[in-house]
């Protein structure tokens, strides 16, 4: 059977490649949005922090010998803690003035991150090995699917799906929601605002790092390798309605599966499709998929 | 006010400056001064929206791209003369910008942001994708003409005064909107939407007339600069672009008419002089505008006007206009 | 140090002014303002900084300094710029270095879109330019000039060597793996056109957006295309990310991947593991013979890496160059570029090179295929030559040429 002559089975396996990608766009949209609806910056820095964590995670292997599995832990709790430093020296001298602020230093955050990194280690990038437990492949019916890509999707979900249950669910979760909603009168409970700011940062910028890790070892690790991601993110993010958890997963996975069916059907438009469906859903439901209308 | 008897001596030092500029071609290089100038016309434009209407539009490139490219192709291809090039960039990025404005402004804050920003990436894919653009190589070789059919702009110093007289004019029609009724009403409008609503102003169509002027603007920057250099490139409607021109505003000033323009000409001698520091240079600019967030916030024009108001009128520091609207998102 | 900082320029130039314009004033002895200066005009802080960037700058110098640091009594400078990968930074920068500066010659030019603006630039202002990095073959077509020489490669000498020899060895069925740029979709036609040629067959191709990163997609449809070869037609991190995604696939041993136009450097950062048995063609490999082994080592120890095609070319051409302009005995760019164009190139780079009267450098091409990494012996040892392509077929024939200096387009 085809469609629009390409075999339902390739188009079945598109599907599955597209969930892996999007899988990465969840894990990296949820830190985003999780930022974006404590803080209300538009993190720039989203996709030099995504590269600092497969840098991080390269370099613990190449001088440390960590294995894989160590940094992934390792990594993007070393990338929160740097972020957690940035947000607690600088960026919170700029809470309450008008968040183009906050997006124009982070911003240049990349410039430094990225500049820095190109002249330390060149522009071309390093070499990153996959995992030696998860080198085989994987045969679905309908596709081989490299036993990697398999391990992304579930590591990935599950990292989405715990940060969800945690802010959802659990009495953290509830201050953090109740000081994005009330800073002042949470405060005035006795919860320490500023700390929990500064705890959702590092864990924005560590879920972008964890990303990044999962990444090294498929694409290729370079200086540059999250520049062009944060607007795409962004656009995700809004896409899925800002302030909404579960809209940023959501939609990061579909994002995944429409961008994979247009490299089949349009390939020179999929890096640009995204901004379509934007416009569109913008238009159409203003505050996104899955956010709720504001007065 | 001193501030106010400072601007004229100033204004005047500084335009017999850039008059001089073509007889002292060993000091400053004229067609460098050309470039800044297409950016400070640029930033200047884009500020309509952002400082004196409150809209962020995260999509100027589409703009200053547009005007450089409609302008090329009509000089190069068709012959069309210089003048009528430019003025037909102009037009056609304020038409963009009127559709765009309409569709935009039905949003407000990140989300107008974001469709903006969308809207110009289609843009983007637009000019990719055209085959007379020549994608990354770019629309190259395009003649400089002759202006009237009488001066011949191969000459630098002759395109020079063409550039001065046009982003002069430009900066006046900036100037001229800021100080006028309208200007007011925008104004009115970046205060507080629903009072001018309430008072019968319709809101909608000043938007979007705004968004018109600033984007028909921001295209004849870019038909200036596409005949300078006679290349229009993909780099003019990329987004890094619509970001450099958030940038230059916001490190002039943006609650001023003119900052804009000091943060063109900072951001462009940055780029322009930094390059013997090599691979650093990207470096050192993150650096240098990290600072400049951190510490002058109203951007260099902002902070220097309000140095010199304190000295003189001693009074508490105004904050930002923007943060006592936000003040419920204060930790 | 002999890059110019602005303060530096600014003295030096406010000298200059007292002497009359830079530019014009030829003094007695056949050079004009007394110096024959170069500017290397690079990427010193993008993406492709390893590719040129400063070991470009590191080349011209040791040319320079081998050549002996002057000609004909006149010292010999070099500058260097960034052009950030931007047609319009690229061709300002030469602008100002033309007019102001008294720059010569203008080297390197990574970019394709920044050495097609300053060729345009470089007819203009009637000086030299010469392009070691850019592989767009419109520098010697309808952008050539007496001014404008393209050196080390392009896009035709690549499908020359890649493609043809791959189609003769049997690989005759093709699917493309593109980057939807100018420059990717050139070098697609280029190669199409070749295998074609060869009584090959193109069954298929797919574009990609500048900077995927994720080619699974594009690894299926290759897969699905059935092709023999499947070529990579981008550069940097896109092909990487492409021969990375089609191993992981595991498209060989039936498919085999192509990459049209590989760097020395992108090698090193793909590592044996992935790269071994990649078919790629660059005019120089460091480890070719003993010349230039011995240049290399050089340039090793002055900048940390071994030199790839461009790096090797920037030397090269400095080099020719002022053989040309002490030839000439003056700077002069219509004497020096006669010159350029009768002297034979004869060093490690190339043997019998010689400049077409379109600018373009005619010298040996080689086709290297990557060893495993058990087969590489000692730091560096990456690769094997497979075929060499005479100069005279790796380039684009003259009589297809469009540059207007030739006598079938007057």
């Amino acid at each position: 059977m085809d469609i629009f002559g390409v075999p339902i089975q390739a188009l079945m396996g598109q599907l599955m490649l597209g969930i892996v990608n999007g899988s990465f766009y969840a894990v990296l949209s949820l830190g985003l949005a999780i930022i974006f609806g404590v803080l209300k910056i538009v993190n720039f820095a989203h996709g030099a922090f995504f590269m600092l964590g497969a840098f991080t995670a390269f370099l613990l292997a190449q001088h440390l010998g960590a294995n894989y599995w160590t940094t992934l832990l390792v990594a993007p709790l070393a990338v929160a803690l740097f972020g957690m430093l940035f947000e607690w020296l600088f960026l919170r001298r700029l809470y309450g003035l008008d968040p183009i602020y906050g997006l124009l230093l982070t911003f240049s955050l990349v410039l430094v991150l990225e500049g820095g990194f190109r002249v330390a280690f060149g522009s071309s990038g390093q070499p990153f090995a996959t995992p030696e437990a998860l080198r085989g492949t994987l045969n679905l019916g309908f596709m081989i699917l490299p036993m990697y890509r398999g391990f992304v999707i579930v590591a990935a979900l599950l990292v989405c799906l715990v940060t969800w249950f945690v802010i959802e669910r659990t009495s953290l979760g509830a201050n953090l929601r109740a000081a994005t909603e009330r800073a002042e009168l949470t405060q005035a409970f006795g919860i320490d605002v500023p700390r929990l700011v500064t705890l959702t940062y590092g864990v924005g910028v560590g879920l972008a790092a964890f990303a990044g890790v999962l990444a090294a070892p498929i694409f290729h690790v370079n200086p540059s390798m999250g520049s062009s991601l944060v607007i795409i993110i962004f656009a995700v993010v809004v896409i899925g309605g800002l302030g909404s958890i579960m809209g940023a997963i959501v939609t990061g996975l579909g994002l995944g599966v429409v961008e994979g069916f247009t490299r089949v059907f349009y390939s020179e438009f999929s890096s640009t499709i995204v901004f379509l469906v934007m416009v569109l859903v913008l238009l159409l439901r203003p505050a996104g998929l899955f956010g709720r209308e504001e007065g | 006010m001193h501030l106010r008897s400072l601007t004229w001596p100033l204004l005047i030092v500084g335009l017999l400056a850039l008059l001089a500029v073509p007889f002292f071609p060993q000091l400053v290089y004229s067609v460098f001064i050309m470039k800044t100038l297409c950016f400070v016309l640029f930033a200047c434009a884009f500020n309509l929206l952002l400082g004196h209407t409150g809209i962020l539009s995260f999509g100027h490139a589409a703009f200053f791209g547009t005007g450089a490219y409609v302008t090329g192709q009509l000089v190069k291809a068709y012959g069309v003369p210089t003048e009528l090039g430019i003025l037909a960039g102009g037009l056609v990025a304020a038409l963009l910008g009127a559709v765009i404005g309409a569709l935009a402004i039905r949003r407000s804050g990140i989300y107008l942001a974001m469709i903006t920003l969308a809207m110009s990436q289609l843009v983007f894919f637009f000019f990719l994708q055209a085959p007379f653009t020549g994608a990354e190589d770019g629309l190259q070789r395009i003649p400089r003409g002759t202006l009237l059919g009488i001066i011949d702009l191969n000459s630098d110093a002759a395109l020079y005064y063409v550039v001065l007289g046009i982003v002069g004019a430009g900066l006046w029609v900036v100037w001229r909107t800021v100080n006028s009724p309208f200007g007011q009403v925008l104004r009115a409008i970046r205060e507080h939407e629903p009072r001018a609503i309430s008072l019968g102003y319709p809101v909608a169509r000043y938007k979007v007339l705004v968004f018109t002027l600033s984007a028909g603007l921001s295209g004849i920057a870019g038909s200036l600069k596409a005949i300078i250099f006679q290349l229009a490139a993909l780099y003019d409607v990329h987004w890094h672009t619509s970001g450099d021109v958030i940038l230059m505003t916001l490190l002039g000033g943006m609650n001023t008419v003119f900052g804009p323009a000091v943060g063109a000409v900072i951001v462009s001698t940055l780029n322009h002089y930094l390059d013997p520091f090599g691979a650093w240079v990207t470096v050192i600019i993150g650096v240098v505008f990290m600072t400049c967030v951190l510490t002058f916030r109203q951007g260099v024009v902002g902070e220097l006007g309000r140095l010199l108001r304190s000295r003189h009128v001693p009074k508490p520091t105004k904050a930002p206009p923007h943060a006592s609207a936000r003040a419920d998102s204060q930790r | 140090m002999p890059a110019k900082t602005p303060l530096k320029t600014f003295a030096l130039s406010s000298m200059v002014l007292a002497m009359g314009a830079a530019s014009g004033a030829m003094a007695s002895n056949g050079f004009s303002d007394d110096v024959v200066r170069i500017g290397v005009l690079t990427d010193m802080s993008g993406i492709y900084t390893d590719l040129s960037g400063e070991a470009a700058v590191e080349a011209v110098r040791m040319a320079v300094e081998d050549f002996g640091g002057e000609v004909g009594g006149v010292p010999i400078e070099v500058i260097y710029g960034d052009h950030r990968n931007r047609a319009d930074t690229g061709a300002s920068r030469a602008r100002e270095w033309y007019d102001n500066d008294g720059v010569d010659m203008i080297n390197d030019l990574s970019n394709s879109g920044v050495a097609l603006a300053v060729a345009a630039v470089a007819e203009e202002r009637q000086r030299h330019a010469i392009s070691n990095s850019a592989s767009n073959i419109g520098l010697t077509n309808d952008y050539c000039s007496p001014y404008v020489t393209h050196y080390t490669y392009d896009a035709y000498s690549l499908a020359q060597g890649t493609g043809k020899t791959i189609v003769e060895d049997g690989g005759d069925t093709w699917f493309f793996l593109t980057v939807d740029f100018a420059f990717g979709i050139g070098l697609e036609e280029q190669v199409s056109e070749v295998v074609r040629e060869a009584g090959g067959q193109v069954v298929g191709a797919a574009r990609h957006p500048l900077d995927t990163t994720d080619f699974s997609s594009y690894a299926l449809q290759a897969q699905a295309s059935g092709a023999e070869i499947i070529g990579i037609a981008s550069t940097g991190a896109d092909a990487i990310n492409a021969i990375n995604a089609l191993s992981e696939f595991g498209v060989s041993p039936d498919q085999r991947p192509a990459a049209l136009l590989l760097w020395y450097d992108d090698i090193v950062s793909l590592g044996l593991e992935a790269a071994q048995g990649l078919l790629l063609t660059n005019a120089f490999y460091w480890d070719a013979d003993d010349e230039t082994r011995e240049f290399s080592q050089r340039f090793y120890e002055r900048t940390g890496r071994m030199p790839n095609m461009a790096q090797a070319g920037n030397y090269s051409s400095t080099m020719h160059y002022l053989n040309a302009v002490e030839a000439a005995g003056t700077d002069d760019p219509d004497a020096v570029s006669e010159q350029m164009r009768e002297l034979e190139i004869n060093d490690f780079f190339a043997s019998g090179g010689y400049i077409r009267p379109n600018g373009r450098m005619v010298h040996d091409q080689y086709l290297w295929e990557v060893k495993a990494p058990d087969e590489s012996e000692y730091d560096y040892d990456f690769l094997r030559l497979v075929a060499t392509i005479p100069g005279e077929e790796a380039f684009q024939p003259l009589e297809d040429s469009s540059c207007y200096l030739l006598e079938h387009n007057q």
